[in-house]
């Protein structure tokens, strides 16, 4: 039975997120709570030379001023791993005011705890630090005798090098070569809630309302810290403002919280600032990329090399890995990735939507449309040409769509019949121009078994469970679909419960695997309770049932009945009060695949933009978007189409408009503010289409493959495409900028 | 024309009272209700709305202009509740979120919010929401250009904003359609 | 955010005494400048006084043609006034390009006038700044500083003027109306916006206590078909890169007055004079224009990441004049 899974419902929670009734994490009040500002270190590298809490101390309200000099030792820093893994997952193995270095600018060095939050946040800016500044590396440019190769990444979990074949002599040999590099500015994440916690002590126990796509992650990762015994943390999260990877991992400031809230022996809130989100919670590192591509006259591939340089920080080797897609997405027998650093003093960059794949995609996507125009052959037709049937080591892909996606939106769009020829197409002062570009994305396998709880009650309604968190994805939603469907209830009969490690546990909910694992493990307790329902009725010689083969008997509306013969059967209701029993409820797992599943795993997907580049001003409008995806099964088409439009609106934004820059002098970001660091607007957005592409898809859980990513993936190549297909300029930096987009004056 | 600073000290009752910098009493009319609250004459709006009144509606963004997830309406026009002092809204209408609801059935926008999924995470969604019902007050709703324009003073992280204009167009021409 | 008093008052001579009194007082009105750097820490006030409730809210005409816009006027107000709208219209416009339909309908024109720059430096509080602490030095000079000014800059500061319809008022002649401790006043805007020089804290000829009461539009035929065009990287709610408000008559195919002013690329809103000397008795063709506005560029000083400017002004000139010419609407 199968009513509630691939229809396009309302969010479960749409009723509270519009009316204001949804409680984010600053929004939780607590009896004698207080409230602590951060200070954050104004030099990038150097030490703590003294701090003067004289003036702080003696303003309104202030109970306590914790630094390194006051604040307790940790008990223990875990390793730095990605949330999804399932352990203490800290965003950077270094802990700040456990000495008096400084390490990167905006490092706490001080945390204010006063009654009000006016009172925190102005104390905070009168607590006086002298510092001594040693010279710091905050850019590439100032770090290129440094750089050296990393060998693990992510945690150690990914090799820095994938290399097969002999790409030298290969692109030595290539009858047609491109060549091409590219430099990223840094990103900032800035979801809308800026990251906060609440934390309370009783009894020795720590409970932390926290704005996390990982409450397991925090719970994991502060206990760690703090050296308490896991059932003494509880982490509860009810509404998260947005991740896009900033909340994946566990930042100090979490910890912080609780130190000072057990400091003060009070519940502590600490709400980051808009402007400390820039160096608290992780970032899209700065980084450069460049690759070379080998193929023939016709349009085959031969090598690919592409190589990725990143800044990341003084103790952690983290780069976001850029290589998982252009290894795997063409059928090129030599080919070598490699991720070189430099050390800086930045903070650990983290996770940003997309990660790595993004930008290592565009610079893929880009090559290949200048390798169409190289060979004059449609870039339809060239990634047609040389999408790969299985991974490189010859595995069949779980599941494809490729060549499906590349069809269908050539047609949504009307991309045949394009003139290529660039700057050909004017409307005013606009020239015209369309882009496409391939979009692929790793699928995530590396978490660890993941556990629901379901619980129906004699009236026929029913609970289920499980340890995740809603910042937007609608997890609530599908989740409840698939719980009603695999009950057998109807939608409105089953709530979903989720945000409190206290509920069955679930890994964090990144790198897309959210909606599947979730999924899988609701699937799998609701599954369980059904089976137990079902063989206990057979078993009752008062049961209609009795006597049946479980496997004939199916559920509908609470009704158990034989498949073939619909009029047999009774409700779980009918059941549970002749047995007395006034609930039931089992528990269910989902335990992912090996990680040698002899599989290719990539979700697939086609974009294609026009964009409008006034040549003149240097200015581009994207016009339009169409954007079509195979991410295996979708749970709910409304919700899944709002994160794929979401993803596009990223890729745009990546393309035209976000970057930062750092005052190297200093040190610091130049931009830290909504208004200088520029998202989106409304006005910057067009109507964008968004199609499926179906594929089954029998390796990944429920065959759900993920929507977080994927829409984001490809988008800024389709842009940048475009723009070149408009102005005939080919440009290398990203974003671009007005300066880059104008036509350089006549005279130069 | 001009002013004529004689006429008008002549005019003159009393020296205007200092009050502050410590908390004092400040009476808010939010949704209808008088509130009296104790207020630091710094605290602003939404820091009033959120940490003293429980109105956790109005979010907080940047706490700097430039999100617009504060947006609430005073005396009837869409501002920014970061940006204002509580205080400053003594003997004014203040409207947020919470108040819209008229005999606790939701808004027409609220509907077209959820019909046309115009959010993900939600935490934009009431400053959408109060500034969506204001351009159309306001007169800003009348071509898919102005309402883009005039909706972007409130940023959608999550990019939601295709929907945010259909939610709107379709309030639109249900009020245009008696 | 620093404590603060507040004292809310009825006449515009309470508003001066009590501000001009008090050394650490300052005038309150929409607040989206003022709360903002407040919270910065970087304006440092003890006591606000709002003046909200100032009668200083009106838009009336003047004789001959011209309009009165009252202080406290709000922006969103001003923008949909028939009076300005028709006979200014590109004031209007710029109006309507600035901030944020919530701010416009905050900001006081008022405040408007006063409001500070957005360079990066001077609001994060800590960087060395002139305009914020004398004498500390530029970090924009060598720093990062693509939003900057290129004309009117001095060694001691380039940050660049923020507002939109001071560059329309700019265009048109405006009068800044005051009442301060020693009497009322009127002050060309121009006037109004110092050049920064070697000292750039002092950003306008207001002393400590003197308020502006209203601004007057003086009649302008010329204004009916102006235009206010503004560049920048997102489509709305961000500051110019360049902007340019033009209006320009044409009689037989040649130029017989011009207006251009300059935003986002002066450290005041920009009264391009040289373009316009330049144009006068010029055919009206994109190459006179062209040469009109390489003329007022040519006192620029760019800087590493504003260089760009010099060139994206000149074109916005070009396409500021063609568009007012054509009669005004895009």
């Amino acid at each position: 039975m199968n009513t509630a899974i691939g229809r396009p419902v309302d969010r479960v929670d749409s009723q509270a997120k519009v009316t204001g009734g949804a409680r984010y994490t600053a929004e939780i009040s607590l009896p004698g709570l207080t409230y602590a500002a951060v200070v954050g270190a104004r030099i990038p590298s150097g030490r703590v030379e003294a701090v003067d809490a004289s003036r702080a101390l003696a303003a309104g309200g202030v109970l306590a001023v914790l630094t390194h000099e006051n604040l307790p030792e940790i008990a223990g820093q875990p390793h730095l791993l990605p949330s999804l893994l399932g352990a203490a997952a800290p965003g950077q193995s270094f802990f700040p005011m456990q000495d008096a270095a400084v390490h990167y600018a905006g490092q706490p060095v001080a945390l204010v705890v006063a009654e009000s939050h006016e009172q925190a946040q102005y104390a905070a800016s009168l607590v006086d630090v002298t510092y001594r500044r040693e010279p710091s590396i905050t850019s590439i440019d100032e770090g290129r005798d440094r750089v050296y190769e990393a060998q693990r990444l992510f945690g150690g979990l990914m090799p820095g090098r994938d290399e097969r074949g002999d790409v030298e002599t290969a692109l030595a040999e290539a009858p047609v070569r491109i060549e091409a590099g590219y430099r990223f500015a840094a990103n900032h994440h800035n979801a809308l809630e800026p990251p906060a916690t609440t934390a309370v002590w009783q009894d020795g126990r720590l409970t932390l309302y926290d704005s996390t796509m990982g409450i397991r992650a925090t719970q994991l990762t502060v206990a760690h810290l703090l050296g308490l015994p896991l059932s003494h943390v509880r982490v509860i999260t009810h509404f998260v403002g947005g991740g896009f990877g900033s909340k994946a991992m566990t930042w100090p400031h979490v910890t912080l919280a609780a130190m000072a809230a057990r400091h003060v022996g009070r519940p502590v809130r600490l709400a980051l600032t808009r402007a400390q989100t820039y160096t608290s919670n992780g970032h899209r590192e700065e980084q450069e990329q460049s690759i070379s591509l080998g193929a023939t006259r016709d349009g085959r591939l031969t090598a690919i090399r592409h190589h990725k340089l990143s800044i990341t920080s003084r103790f952690d080797d983290w780069a976001e890995p850029a290589t998982g897609v252009s290894s795997q997405l063409y059928d090129v027998e030599h080919y070598e990735g490699v991720h070189s650093l430099i050390q800086g003093n930045t903070m650990t960059p983290t996770f940003t939507r997309g990660p790595g794949e993004t930008l290592g995609v565009f610079t893929l996507e880009t090559a290949m449309d200048e390798l169409a125009y190289e060979l004059g052959v449609d870039p339809v037709e060239l990634r047609l040409r040389n999408h790969a049937g299985a991974d490189p080591r010859g595995n069949p892909w779980s599941s494809d769509g490729l060549a499906e996606c590349l069809r269908l939106g050539a047609e949504r769009f009307g991309w045949h019949g394009r003139d290529p020829r660039p700057r050909a197409r004017r409307d005013g002062d606009w020239l015209i121009g369309t882009g496409m570009a391939a979009a692929a994305y790793p699928v995530a396998f590396f978490m660890p078994e993941q556990r629901a709880r379901a619980r129906v009650y004699e009236d026929g309604s029913a609970v289920v469970q499980t340890g995740t968190q809603e910042f937007g994805t609608g997890v609530l939603t599908v989740a409840t679909q698939v719980a009603a469907d695999a009950l057998g209830l109807p939608l409105e009969s089953v709530r979903f419960e989720a945000g409190d490690t206290d509920l069955p546990n679930t890994s964090a909910a990144v790198g897309s695997a959210g909606a599947g694992m979730v999924s899988a493990a609701v699937h799998a307790a609701a599954t369980a309770l059904r089976d137990r329902l079902v063989a206990m009725a057979v078993a009752d010689a008062a049961s209609p049932l009795h006597g049946a083969d479980p496997a004939a008997v199916d559920v509908a509306d609470g009704r158990m009945r034989l498949r073939d013969r619909p009029g047999t059967g009774e409700s779980y209701a009918d059941l549970m009060i002749r047995h007395r029993l006034a609930d039931t409820e089992a528990v269910g797992s989902w335990t992912p695949p090996p990680l040698d599943t002899p599989h290719g795993l990539l979700t697939f997907g086609a974009q294609f933009a026009e964009v409008a580049v006034d040549p003149d001003l240097g200015l581009v409008r994207v016009r339009r978007m169409v954007g079509v995806f195979a991410p295996g099964r979708v749970l709910n088409p409304k919700l899944a189409r709002s994160q794929l439009v979401g993803g596009m609106v990223w890729g745009l934004s990546q393309a035209l408009l976000e970057g930062n820059e750092m005052d190297t002098r200093h040190g610091r970001w130049g931009a830290s503010n909504l208004g200088e660091y520029l998202v989106p607007v409304n006005a910057d957005i067009p109507e964008i289409t968004v199609e499926f592409v179906e594929v089954e898809d029998d390796v990944v859980p429920l065959g759900i493959k993920g929507v977080g990513e994927i829409g984001q993936v490809g988008a800024a190549a389709a842009v940048a495409n475009a723009v070149f297909h408009a102005t005939g300029r080919r440009l290398r930096r990203l974003p671009l900028a007005a300066e880059l987009v104008m036509d350089p004056p006549a005279s130069s | 024309m001009g002013i004529d600073l004689t006429a008008e000290a002549a005019s003159r009752h009393q020296a205007p009272t200092v009050r502050g910098p410590s908390e004092e009493p400040v009476v808010l009319t939010i949704n209808g209700t008088h509130h009296t609250v104790g207020l630091e004459p710094r605290v602003s709006l939404l820091d009033a709305l959120r940490d003293r009144l429980g109105l956790t509606g109005s979010k907080k963004g940047c706490d700097q202009g430039t999100c617009g997830a504060c947006t609430v309406w005073v005396d009837g026009r869409r501002v920014l509740a970061c940006l204002t002092l509580a205080i400053a809204c003594e003997g004014r209408q203040v409207t947020t979120i919470e108040g819209l609801a008229a005999d606790g059935e939701p808004h027409p926008m609220q509907r077209a919010f959820v019909e046309h999924d115009a959010f993900q995470c939600g935490y934009c969604t009431p400053g959408q929401i109060m500034s969506a019902i204001a351009l159309i007050e306001e007169g800003n709703a009348e071509t898919d250009e102005d309402i883009a324009e005039f909706m972007s003073g409130n940023i959608c992280r999550c990019a939601a904003y295709p929907g945010i204009r259909q939610a709107i167009k379709d309030v639109r021409d249900a009020r245009e359609r008696p | 955010m620093r404590p603060l008093g507040y004292a809310r008052v009825s006449t515009v001579a309470e508003a001066v005494e009590i501000v001009a009194t008090d050394p650490a007082g300052a005038f309150l009105a929409g607040g989206t400048t003022e709360i903002d750097l407040v919270r910065l820490g970087v304006a440092r006030p003890d006591l606000l006084v709002d003046i909200n409730d100032l009668p200083l809210h009106d838009i009336d005409d003047l004789p001959g043609g011209g309009v009165r816009i009252g202080a406290l006027a709000r922006m969103s107000e001003v923008a949909r006034t028939p009076a300005i709208a028709g006979r200014y219209p590109g004031v209007a416009q710029a109006l309507l390009l600035g901030a944020s339909q919530q701010l416009r309908n905050m900001a006081s024109m008022g405040g408007n006038l006063c409001q500070r720059t957005r360079c990066a430096y001077f609001r994060d509080g800590v960087s060395p700044c002139n305009k914020r602490e004398p004498g500390t030095g530029c970090s924009a000079l060598d720093g990062l500083n693509r939003g900057h000014a290129i004309l009117g800059t001095s060694e001691h500061c380039v940050a660049t003027h923020p507002s939109d319809v001071a560059v329309a008022l700019v265009a048109f002649d405006a009068v800044v109306h005051t009442a301060g401790p020693g009497g009322v006043r009127r002050i060309p805007i121009d006037d109004f916006y110092l050049m920064p020089g070697d000292t750039p804290d002092r950003e306008n000829p207001l002393r400590h206590g003197e308020l502006i009461t209203a601004i007057d539009l003086p009649p302008a035929g010329i204004a009916e078909r102006s235009v206010y065009l503004k560049f920048r990287d997102r489509q709305s709610y961000e500051f110019a890169l360049v902007s340019v408000c033009a209006a320009v008559r044409v009689e037989d195919g040649i130029v017989t007055e011009a207006r251009v002013a300059l935003g986002g690329v002066g450290t005041k809103p920009w009264r391009a004079r040289l373009a316009e000397q330049h144009l006068l008795g010029v055919p009206a063709t994109a190459e006179s224009y062209a040469a009109a506005a390489a003329y007022e560029l040519s006192a620029a000083v760019p800087r590493r990441h504003n260089a760009f400017k010099v060139e994206l002004a000149q074109r916005a000139i070009v396409r500021g004049l063609t568009q007012a010419a054509r009669g005004g609407m895009r």
